[in-house]
């Protein structure tokens, strides 16, 4: 277990690793922020002066190797826009990102679980082929028109709620339904078609045999193995729960972490955006060691695996 | 005849309007054990499984299915419930697929002691326990903490007799419990059916598509051709007098147990496919003995001697009358 955990631990180190140097390589050779931050008729000294402040007339692998020694000391550098150190322009912006993702995730699970099961439960009946063409429809529709047209239900034609903005909480329920009922479609396709796989078991035919009333078998033999790949999908919005957002807090203008990433990107802010992106990477990371512990509690087969092999 | 304790008459299922029963009939007495063989596809679990109404719920499903009179098909539920387990358990082909990876061995064979019996607890697991040493399972004590898949195929279909066992069931219904297993453990698994129809005096309807395997286990054997049963008698009359020719076929395919060797004779031709079926007897595209009659309507399954019945119009070594000669020059 020890040994699995370590060696989990070291290859997403790793991964952290190759995001960052990407993620540096990438906005490095893709735009100068001394002229995207600085307005275009900026005297040249003022730029150049910039260039010497934030090192950038260093050659490349200079610069990366001082970045890198300063996460290392926690340190991942400041803003070029404002100055201010960029893990506090990000710490500050979560609450709001969380408070998109936290109610959506809570939609996803309660909408797209129970939405899956009693469609696979009720194959090719009427409410299964609703939920399907819910489904693919929530599936198939990018979030940003899903988006625009709440805004052009709710908002343009019936004036119910705000159509962007973070005044009240008011201003939250669109984005957040926007988010939940994409990601309760995926979750509900995943769970229909691996509780019918388990449906299809032959253990199920022996439940039935040995007189478990069905109702009882689904709660009791099939959900238990259904659940197993439906972690998966899970463990994935959970890691998704900080930069899943980028989209809709764009078409709400929701001031959370996906709109500075937007913001930053744009402005080759370097430290801010790889501190977004280390944020991310981390949390995807450990809701993925969690989903692989999780395998381990709800599969058998896999606990001897994980001690055996990895 | 003293009352079957299952009878089932007529029986016909059909899936996406294809038929894969077209009108069993069978009998089994209490304490008896029948053996049901017959080729791959021929609806020999489709029978069983329609009994116990553990088929999908796309399949077409009529005739009568009765235990002590009690009709089965159809049946509510509730009834259904305490059948299965409680009065005919029937264990499967696949034992590993065949138990619940997520549950621990102990636990899934304590879910049939708590329905069939009350038990709870400790005495469920402590007649857990007793279960698989009937069985012989090794170090049953333990045993009851694995997982499946901790287990041999052997020893997971051990498993599964025990939770058949659970429910003190007049039937076990075998469906190919050693097809999936070597052949030293084949032995040893229907010896151990045996053993527990000897201690317990359950029936036991044995399925396989080996006529070797049953000739050893069971007293009566029903030979079934395409969604029917086309033969039916003792075993020993069986193997020394098939009336049906296919039954003769099944039986010059058989390696000897004994005596000179010769080349295995095997049915020419394949069965014939649900979508086209013929009108009248299913085997008379492959019979050496088939006659203009044969194809007319299929024939029922009738009396050829005392006790011993073939659905065939021209019956051989045990019908009175050949008008053709018996084939199978093997
Ligand atoms: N769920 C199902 N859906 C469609 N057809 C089915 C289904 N189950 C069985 N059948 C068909 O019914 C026929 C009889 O199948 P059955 O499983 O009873 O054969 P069998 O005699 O048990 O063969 P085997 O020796 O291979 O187990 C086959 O033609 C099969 O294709
Ligand atoms: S009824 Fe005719 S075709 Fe069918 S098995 Fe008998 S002899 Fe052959
Ligand atoms: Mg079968």
């Amino acid at each position: 277990m020890l040994r699995f955990l370590s060696l989990r631990l070291g290859r997403s180190l790793l991964t952290l690793v190759l995001v960052v140097t990407f993620a540096f390589v990438v906005l490095r050779l893709s735009g100068d922020p001394a002229l995207l931050i600085m307005s275009a008729d900026a005297p040249p000294e003022a730029i150049a002066a910039f260039r010497r402040a934030w090192g950038l007339d260093d050659p490349l692998w200079v610069q990366y190797v001082r970045y890198f020694g300063a996460i290392f000391q926690g340190d991942l550098g400041n803003s070029m826009r404002d100055g201010r150190s960029a893990i506090s322009l990000v710490g500050e912006r979560i609450p709001a990102t969380l408070a998109l993702t936290v109610p959506a995730l809570l939609i996803k699970l309660c909408l797209g679980i129970p939405a899956g099961v009693y469609a696979a439960l009720h194959r090719n009946s009427l409410a299964d082929r609703a939920v399907m063409l819910l489904a693919v429809a929530g599936f198939t529709v990018p979030s940003f028109v899903l988006g625009l047209l709440l805004v052009l239900l709710f908002a343009v034609q019936l004036g119910w709620l705000p159509s962007g903005g973070q005044e009240s909480w008011r201003h939250a329920i669109l984005p957040v339904i926007t988010l939940g009922l994409g990601g309760a479609a995926v979750l509900a396709r995943f769970t229909r078609s691996a509780m019918l796989e388990v449906l299809g078991q032959p253990y199920m035919r022996t439940a039935l045999a040995k007189g478990v009333p069905w109702g009882v078998a689904v709660r009791g033999h099939a959900l238990p193995n259904a659940a197993i790949p439906t972690v998966t999908i899970v463990g994935f919005m959970i890691g998704s729960l900080l930069a899943g957002a980028v989209v809709v807090e764009s078409v709400f203008s929701w001031p959370g972490v996906g709109r500075l990433l937007v913001v930053a990107v744009a402005n080759r802010d370097l430290a801010v955006v790889q501190a977004i992106l280390l944020l991310v990477a981390a949390t995807m990371i450990t809701a993925n060691l969690v989903v692989d512990l999780l395998y381990g509690v709800l599969d058998p087969r896999l606990r001897n695996g994980m001690r055996g092999t990895a | 005849m003293v009352e079957p304790l299952v009878a089932i008459r007529g029986l016909s299922v059909s899936f996406d309007g294809l038929p894969a029963l077209r009108g069993v009939d069978l009998t089994v007495g209490r304490g008896e054990a029948v053996a049901l063989v017959g080729e791959s596809g021929c609806g020999k679990s489709v029978t069983w499984l329609a009994a116990l109404g553990l088929l999908p719920a796309k399949a077409r499903v009529s005739g009568s299915v009765t235990l002590e009179g009690t009709e089965l098909i159809g049946a509510p539920p509730a009834v259904l419930d305490r059948v299965r387990g409680g009065r005919i358990a029937m264990i499967f082909q696949d034992p590993a697929s065949s138990l619940n990876p997520v549950h621990r061995i102990g636990r899934q064979i304590a879910e049939a002691l708590r329905l069939h019996r009350g038990l709870d607890g400790r005495a469920a697991r402590e007649e857990a326990r007793r279960l698989l040493d009937q069985v012989g399972m090794p170090d049953a004590r333990r045993r009851l903490d694995a997982f499946p898949h901790e287990l041999s195929g052997g020893q997971n279909q051990r498993v599964m007799i025990a939770m058949a066992l659970a429910g003190r069931p007049e039937m076990l219904v075998a469906d190919e419990p050693t097809t999936a297993l070597d052949v030293t453990i084949q032995a040893q698994i229907l010896e151990l059916l045996a053993e527990i129809r000897r201690d317990t005096g359950m029936a036991l309807v044995l399925v396989s598509h080996d006529l070797g395997v049953v000739a050893e286990t069971c007293e009566r054997v029903c030979v079934m051709y395409a969604g029917r049963i086309v033969e039916e008698t003792a075993a020993d009359k069986l193997f020394t007098g098939p009336a049906h020719p296919y039954a003769q076929g099944l039986l010059a395919a058989l390696p000897p147990m004994t005596g000179p060797r010769r080349p295995l004779a095997a049915i020419p031709g394949g069965v014939p496919e649900p979508w086209a079926m013929p009108r009248g007897c299913a085997f008379a595209p492959r019979c050496p003995r088939r006659a203009e009659a044969c194809e007319a309507a299929p024939p029922p399954l009738a009396e050829v001697a005392p006790a011993h019945r073939a659905a065939c119009l021209y019956p051989g070594a045990a019908a009175v009358v050949s008008p053709v000669p018996a084939m199978v020059p093997a």
